[in-house]
């Protein structure tokens, strides 16, 4: 568990207007199953997210957290049960797949950048040739959520002239430029030096003031206590346990996750 | 006692590197004389460098016959390079047996070419689509209808008469315009999920590369006519254009295909989670980062196609290389001791300035094109 971590954001964080819907269903995982070859890295996931929630997703390494998030936008393939997505179940039609990515906003744990593109062509591209968006407009929402990540001083230069901090910023700004309903965060944070985890933390924090649905597979215990309104526990493909934080971390019922909190928290 | 504690009282500033020894003698002693093993050799490529260069010099301009010069002139025990024989037969060179009075045709399409070319070649140049377009769909049709003749009151000039650069040139541009897209084409097939596609790209692929280029062009020339029905011949040029664009197509595809596979899988999940089709997955994101990888792959199959030309001799077209030896071979007026020498010399001369400019311009490309600092 080396790569837990207790980073916290020094200021209090209102959860309480943070509204999650109690009829809008954003993402409704039903009885689903992926294996990769023989082997079954996913099991009976059920999982229903609301309009508005915020969820992180702790587990050990290989528990198939991130398994699991792929999989709601189609970077992998499940083979048993149902994906549906604001509506739309994920099958093997493209026009569907695309219809899916439209609307949900991945962050990598490696940034994934386009390295040949410049900050303000990175964030642009798809809202030009996806959405269809003309160019000044798309600049001037690229601008925005650069000046929301405060690195608005970074738009002509190339991703390779960046920190790891900025460039998250960065490949957060450009999942929001398409104005996603929904974001997944695939340990957003696992490959940043530790004073660059909270500037991240925060942009993610605002982001969850504002509403966004959120889906996090991260070991930042710090953050799923002050934002998340919802811890779920994997482990071997399976979701052992689920609570809201609080009861989560203090009182955890099953013996894996038992195990697991004692092992990550002193 | 032993005092582990410290703490910095005063920041270190920065400060320039100490000079290095500098001048001629530091140079010498750093480059050519730094081990007795670097000495010896120095010594060797001096002795060898006095050796060869001298005559070569003489040969090529001390002693040599300039081209105002007459053939009696070559014909001097002495004499060494004939250039009054190249530049006498020149035309031939250039243009093969075209019609003389016609010559100005390739003379435009040479001038247009050159002026689609250049400013395409030239980043900052603008207007670049309206270019690209004009280079690669309006000129063609412009230079064969201008080559070929037989329109617009052009006399026909059939194909079997270009000749020299002409055909040199025309084959290797249309070769390395029509291989290097196929030959991406042919590689994002070979990676393709869909079994069909990729089984038919390998196949040709594999095949293709497995074959000496000879043999296709002869396949084309001598097998292709029996195939087809009584009476219907297809142009020489076309069967080489063919021949050279499929051969190189296959080894571009191999070259693309290296640069696909540097690309990591994160850029394809990024393209792809952001909504963006495969297509424009492929035009914006990995196709921009795979080709820069492989510029020098690429020029390498150019270069090699520009070289390659020269084999067209199999189905009976007269390149730059085969004029030269045609003329070599039949100039009576000009037979002298280094006369097919010179031919050579010359011939050889105008390949390496045309692939030397290919291997500049890519390096100059590939700078431009670096701004990946790598993460």
């Amino acid at each position: 568990m080396s790569q837990v971590s207790e980073t916290t954001v020094d200021r209090a964080i209102d959860t309480s207007h943070m509204k999650v819907s109690k009829t809008d269903v954003a993402i409704d995982v039903v009885n689903m199953h992926k294996w990769y070859g023989d082997f079954h890295v996913l099991r009976d996931i059920n999982l229903k997210v609301m309009k508005g929630e915020r969820i992180v997703i702790a587990g050990p390494s290989g528990s198939g957290k991130s398994t699991l998030i792929r999989c709601i936008n189609r970077l992998e393939e499940h083979q048993e049960g149902q994906i549906i997505v604001n509506g739309t179940e994920l099958t093997a039609d493209l026009k569907r797949i695309d219809e899916v990515r439209r609307e949900v906003g991945m962050v990598f744990q490696h940034f994934n950048l386009f390295p040949h593109l410049t900050i303000l062509q990175n964030l642009t591209l798809a809202p030009i040739w996806v959405r269809g968006i003309p160019k000044a407009e798309a600049e001037a929402t690229a601008m925005h959520y650069l000046e929301r990540v405060k690195i608005p001083e970074q738009a002509n230069k190339y991703p390779g002239q960046l920190s790891g901090g900025q460039q998250q910023r960065v490949a957060i700004a450009r999942s929001l430029c398409m104005q996603p309903r929904i974001m997944l965060f695939d340990e957003p944070t696992s490959a940043l030096d530790p004073e660059m985890v909270k500037e991240v933390l925060e942009v993610m924090i605002n982001l969850a003031e504002d509403g966004m649905t959120m889906i996090c597979v991260t070991h930042e215990m710090g953050f799923a206590r002050q934002v998340a309104n919802r811890v779920i526990f994997m482990d071997q493909g399976q979701i052992i346990e689920q609570n809201e934080p609080e009861a989560f971390f203090s009182n955890p019922q099953h013996e894996r996750t038992k195990l697991f909190l004692s092992q990550i928290l002193h | 006692m032993t005092d582990i504690g410290f703490v910095r009282s005063a920041m270190t500033d920065a400060r320039p590197a100490p000079r290095r020894t500098s001048g001629v003698g530091a140079w010498l002693r750093k480059n050519l004389f730094a081990t007795p093993s670097d000495a010896v050799l120095t010594v060797l490529g001096v002795i060898f460098l006095l050796w060869v260069v001298p005559p070569l010099f003489n040969f090529l301009f001390g002693h040599a016959v300039g081209p105002n010069g007459t053939v009696e002139e070559c014909r001097m025990p002495e004499a060494g390079a004939c250039w009054a024989y190249i530049s006498s037969e020149m035309e031939f060179f250039i243009y093969g047996f075209y019609d003389i009075p016609q010559h100005w045709r390739p003379n435009i399409v040479f001038a247009l070419g050159a002026l689609l070319l250049v400013p395409l070649m030239i980043p900052k140049a603008p207007f670049k689509r309206v270019n690209a377009v004009l280079f690669l769909f309006v000129y063609p049709i412009v230079s064969y209808i201008l080559l070929a003749g037989g329109v617009f009151g052009l006399t026909p000039i059939p194909t079997e008469k270009w000749g020299g650069l002409l055909v040199t040139l025309i084959i290797s541009v249309v070769g390395i315009t029509l291989s290097f897209p196929l030959g991406i084409i042919l590689a994002l097939g070979r990676q393709s999920k869909m079994p069909v596609i990729k089984t038919l790209c390998v196949a040709f692929i594999e095949l293709i590369r497995a074959v000496p280029l000879i043999t296709i062009l002869f396949m084309a020339s001598i097998m292709l006519p029996l195939f087809m029905p009584q009476g219907m011949t297809v142009d020489k040029l076309l069967r080489a254009l063919v021949g050279v664009t499929l051969f190189t197509s296959a080894y571009m595809a191999e070259v693309v295909r290296g640069g696909l596979q540097a690309i990591p899988r994160g850029q394809y999940e990024a393209a792809a989670s952001l909504g963006l089709s495969y297509w424009k997955q492929m035009y914006f994101i990995i196709l921009p980062q795979a080709l820069k990888h492989v510029i020098p792959g690429i020029v390498n199959n150019a270069i090699a196609l520009f070289k390659d030309t020269s084999l067209v001799y199999i189905v009976g077209m007269k390149d730059l290389l085969e004029a030269v030896k045609t003329k070599n071979d039949t100039a009576l007026e000009w037979q002298s001791a280094n006369t097919a020498t010179t031919g050579y010399i010359f011939a050889a001369m105008v390949f390496w300035v045309f692939c030397f400019g290919m291997s500049r311009y890519s390096m100059y490309m590939e700078r431009r094109l670096n701004t990946g600092y790598k993460r």
